[in-house]
């Protein structure tokens, strides 16, 4: 009896003889497995959201396609674990995802005491500033005297002290508790200016009743770069994230777009040879294949074609590019060249 | 002189007629004149009461009907209408959201037999009048969990040879109760001498692998290291030992413990062989729940563990076995003495760091285990407030009639006991209900969570998108917990054998 249930036991030890092996680097961990797992904000309206039909959709979770699409051929191969902000960096830290593309902020504590390195500034964000249409107004410099809804307690009360006192203009607070409330009390027309960062505004704008009478300015009084996070000391990874960026990016800049990618490849550009893999073993220096980059921007689309995807004109939020221009177009959106 | 009856007096020979009562205490004015209106005072409050009710009332059929959008296919039309109330079609385009969560669309059928399942095996269960409680209580507490687990993941868990290992290891040590249970504590141990000492040289081996590594062999088709070869060797050897010769034996209380012990391992290696088999579902990881699954899921798991937890708890608290009630004394007070909201905090964000990088419990099955012990915690005081009620005398009566101790809970003072506190392990049960929202803060979309995710998506967003969400979440937590709550009444006046009571 003894020696059957031995056998039976030892049997399942058989049949899942799967070794775990140390954990090499992420990147061949995540060739293994055959997918990225990617921790994403799961109710941010442009950046992560899943829609009526399960898709996960935005801005943010299209950054994992693009990375998924350079090592594997195929923006499929993601599987997105939904995080809230507290157990963000928990979640990357003890290795549960691969990759935190989940609209977190670029900052020196972040960068430099939690272990963690961050990719790049996909998304420029900061605080600012809408006001309905009917004021004319049109830059936040003409703002004085007027009374502002904000949040309590959070910097954009700071910020809005500073940016004020900055430009030698006065102006009323109506702080409070709940965003909700806060936009409520805009509605409601308590307050001529309703301030938070400026995606939250575009996002919040919708909520109103009739959002095109609102205008949102130009002006950004605050840093808050966004942008991909991965674990600090596994640089193999790290390159493959950023270069992923900095693809997107080159692409626009060089006019590659999910259209004309395949045309581009017979392009005698050098640049646009370098970047499809025609020319250059770029691709070898981050353990991808040669045509990684085209392979981002035919599955997914350049840095501009997601933007006008999730969040531009074309969709319901209508953010104006802004700062997340080209460079060669007065924003900040820069890459290296692949050379 | 009104004694004397007077000589034209009249004798009434038969019954006067009945007259009908006072037609203001009959019918509906009679009932509202003696509850509604009895006094001036009673008049006011009734009246300023109903104008209130109806207040409300109307306020939500006019929010939700009248000025209620219905039909539509994306936000425009929600916010088309003026002044409009409750946005349905984002209701009914999210829906199977609410319920699903992100279950994949082909595979929800294996969510729906769940559910489907479930309620008929726990209706049944609930109706007293329907036979084989027995049958039905063992599959809802068994079968279903194993075929929920099953059916909802798609079973075909991977075990890591580690694991396999361990729980190879751990059923081989507890093959040394085996004598024990066959001929009491101390004799078990003088004959069980050798096996003893070959498992506790394992377990050493075993605890010093973990701090210092050894070298991996090739076995079984894979690496094993040698510290884990050699624990499982000895333990082994130890349970050839302590079941071997007990096997042989006529002694039946020592062939009853072997069979009870034969019994326990098959029934585990039973359930390790049914869930790590491959029934050709599709996996589907907990990451992809959410809803109304996520939310019975969690309450379900917690109500039907912390149940026969927190009678042993509670038992354990008034037991005279010192280490057994400083056990639970201890268990109850930190589990007690944390807030729901820290132990699931601690679940999802410390747990993981003190594990080595790569090793991942399930988020959702660490959640599970937090609210289950948590709400163990809550049933065991409630239990125990159950038991002091019972008078000595029952406790004496049965030790008196020469029960032991278990025959004497079972028959004697548990079922006295539970039935005076149900309304305390029901109110448990609806807290325990509606405290699952709580998993949202670590990233689980239970029914809140994924109607509070619903609200970002620009399709639907409008400014009464998230009033009719929340509406809906009232809603459907309400009719669960009303559900509860009708049970619960209907149970108290069933069992209620004299105690019965006004009020309830």
């Amino acid at each position: 009896m003894t020696s059957k249930l031995l056998t039976v036991a030892l049997g399942l030890g058989l049949s899942v003889a799967a070794v775990s092996a140390a954990s090499a680097g992420t990147l061949d961990d995540v060739k293994a497995k055959g997918f990225i797992q990617c921790g994403s904000n799961p109710s941010l309206i442009g950046f992560g959201f899943p829609d009526d039909q399960n898709n996960w959709t935005g801005f943010d979770v299209d950054f994992c396609r693009a990375v998924a699409a350079a090592i594997f051929n195929d923006p499929t191969k993601v599987k997105f674990t939904p995080l809230s902000a507290k157990e963000r960096f928990t979640a990357l830290q003890s290795g549960e995802i691969d990759l935190l593309s989940r609209n977190t902020t670029w900052s020196m504590s972040r960068d430099t005491s939690l272990g963690l390195k961050f990719a790049g500034v996909t998304y420029y964000d900061g605080q600012g500033f809408m006001v309905k249409k009917s004021l004319g107004v049109n830059s936040a410099l003409n703002l004085n005297g007027a009374s502002v809804c904000t949040q309590t307690g959070t910097t954009t009360e700071l910020n809005l002290a500073d940016y004020f006192k900055a430009n030698n203009m006065t102006y009323q607070v109506v702080a409070f508790e709940k965003n909700e409330e806060v936009l409520k009390a805009y509605q409601d027309g308590r307050c001529d200016v309703y301030t938070t960062d400026q995606s939250g505004l575009y996002a919040e704008r919708l909520k109103l009743a009739a959002p095109d009478d609102h205008v949102i300015l130009p002006e950004i009084i605050s840093k808050e770069p966004l942008g991909p996070v991965v674990r600090q000391g596994d640089d193999a990874w790290f390159n493959v994230v950023k270069w992923t960026y900095y693809a997107l990016v080159n692409a626009e800049d060089l006019g590659i777009t999910q259209k004309n990618v395949d045309e581009m490849k017979t392009s005698t550009n050098p640049e646009v040879m370098r970047f499809v893999g025609k020319e250059g073993d770029f691709g070898v220096g981050i353990a991808l294949s040669n045509d990684w980059a085209a392979q981002i921007i035919k599955h997914v689309g350049n840095y501009g074609e997601i933007f006008e995807r999730n969040l531009g004109e074309g969709t319901k939020l209508k953010i104006a590019r802004g700062k997340n221009a080209l460079w060669s177009k007065g924003g900040l959106q820069y890459a290296p060249p692949i050379r | 002189m009104t004694d004397v009856p007077s000589p034209q007096g009249w004798v009434r020979t038969e019954d006067a007629p009945r007259l009908p009562a006072p037609p203001n205490t009959t019918g509906p004015v009679g009932w509202m004149l003696t509850n509604l209106f009895s006094s001036p005072m009673n008049s006011v409050l009734t009246i300023l009461g109903a104008s209130f009710v109806i207040w409300i009332a109307w306020g939500v059929i006019d929010w939700a009907l009248i000025r209620g959008v219905f039909t539509g296919e994306d936000r425009e039309a929600c916010v088309a209408v003026p002044d409009s109330g409750a946005c349905w079609p984002y209701v009914w385009a999210k829906f199977h959201q609410f319920v699903y969560g992100f279950y994949p669309f082909d595979q929800r059928w294996r969510v729906n037999i769940c559910f489907i399942v479930g309620a008929v095996a726990l209706a049944t269960m609930a109706m007293p009048s329907l036979p084989y409680k027995k049958w039905n209580a063992l599959f809802l507490l068994v079968v279903y969990p194993l075929m929920t687990f099953v059916l909802l993941t798609g079973g075909n868990l991977n075990l890591s040879s580690s694991t396999i290992y361990f729980v190879t290891g751990v059923l081989l040590f507890s093959s040394l109760v085996v004598p024990l249970a066959a001929f009491g504590i101390e004799d078990g141990i003088r004959r069980n001498k050798p096996a003893l000492v070959l498992a506790g040289i394992a377990v050493a081996i075993w605890l010093v692998s973990i701090f210092v590594s050894m070298p991996e062999i090739a076995a079984f088709g894979g690496y094993i290291s040698i510290a884990t070869l050699a624990s499982l060797v000895l333990l082994t050897a130890a349970a050839f030992f302590s079941i071997g010769h007990r096997a042989s034996t006529r002694d039946i209380a020592a062939r009853s413990a072997l069979l009870g012990w034969v019994g326990a391992v098959s029934a585990i290696i039973a359930v390790l062989v049914l869930v790590t088999a491959d029934f050709g579902l599709v996996q589907v990881e907990t990451q992809q729940w959410g809803g109304l699954l996520v939310t019975l899921v969690v309450a379900v798991t917690g109500i039907v563990a912390a149940l026969p937890l927190g009678i042993l708890l509670a038992l354990g608290r008034r037991s005279k076995m010192v280490v057994v009630r400083l056990f639970s004394i201890v268990f109850i007070e930190v589990w007690r003495g944390v807030p729901l909201i820290t132990v699931l905090f601690m679940a999802s964000i410390m747990l993981p760091l003190f594990m080595p990088e790569g090793v991942n419990f399930d988020k959702l099955l660490r959640a599970l285990v937090g609210t289950a012990l948590f709400s163990a915690a809550y049933m065991a005081e409630t239990v125990r407030g159950g038991l002091q009620a019972i008078p000595r005398g029952q406790y004496e009566a049965a030790q008196a009639l020469g029960l032991s101790y278990w025959r004497m809970m079972n028959l004697i003072v548990l079922p006295q006991a539970l039935k005076i506190v149900i309304p305390g392990i029901v109110n448990a049960f609806i807290s325990l209900f509606k405290d699952t929202t709580l998993v949202l803060i670590i990233g689980l979309f239970d029914l809140l969570g994924i109607i509070n995710a619903s609200f970002s998506d620009p399709k639907w967003v409008s400014p009464q998108t998230g009033t009719t969400g929340y509406f809906v979440a009232a809603l459907m937590f309400w009719v669960f917990c009303f559900a509860m709550s009708r049970y619960s009444l209907f149970m108290e006046r069933r069992l209620a054998t004299g105690h019965k009571r006004r009020g309830i």
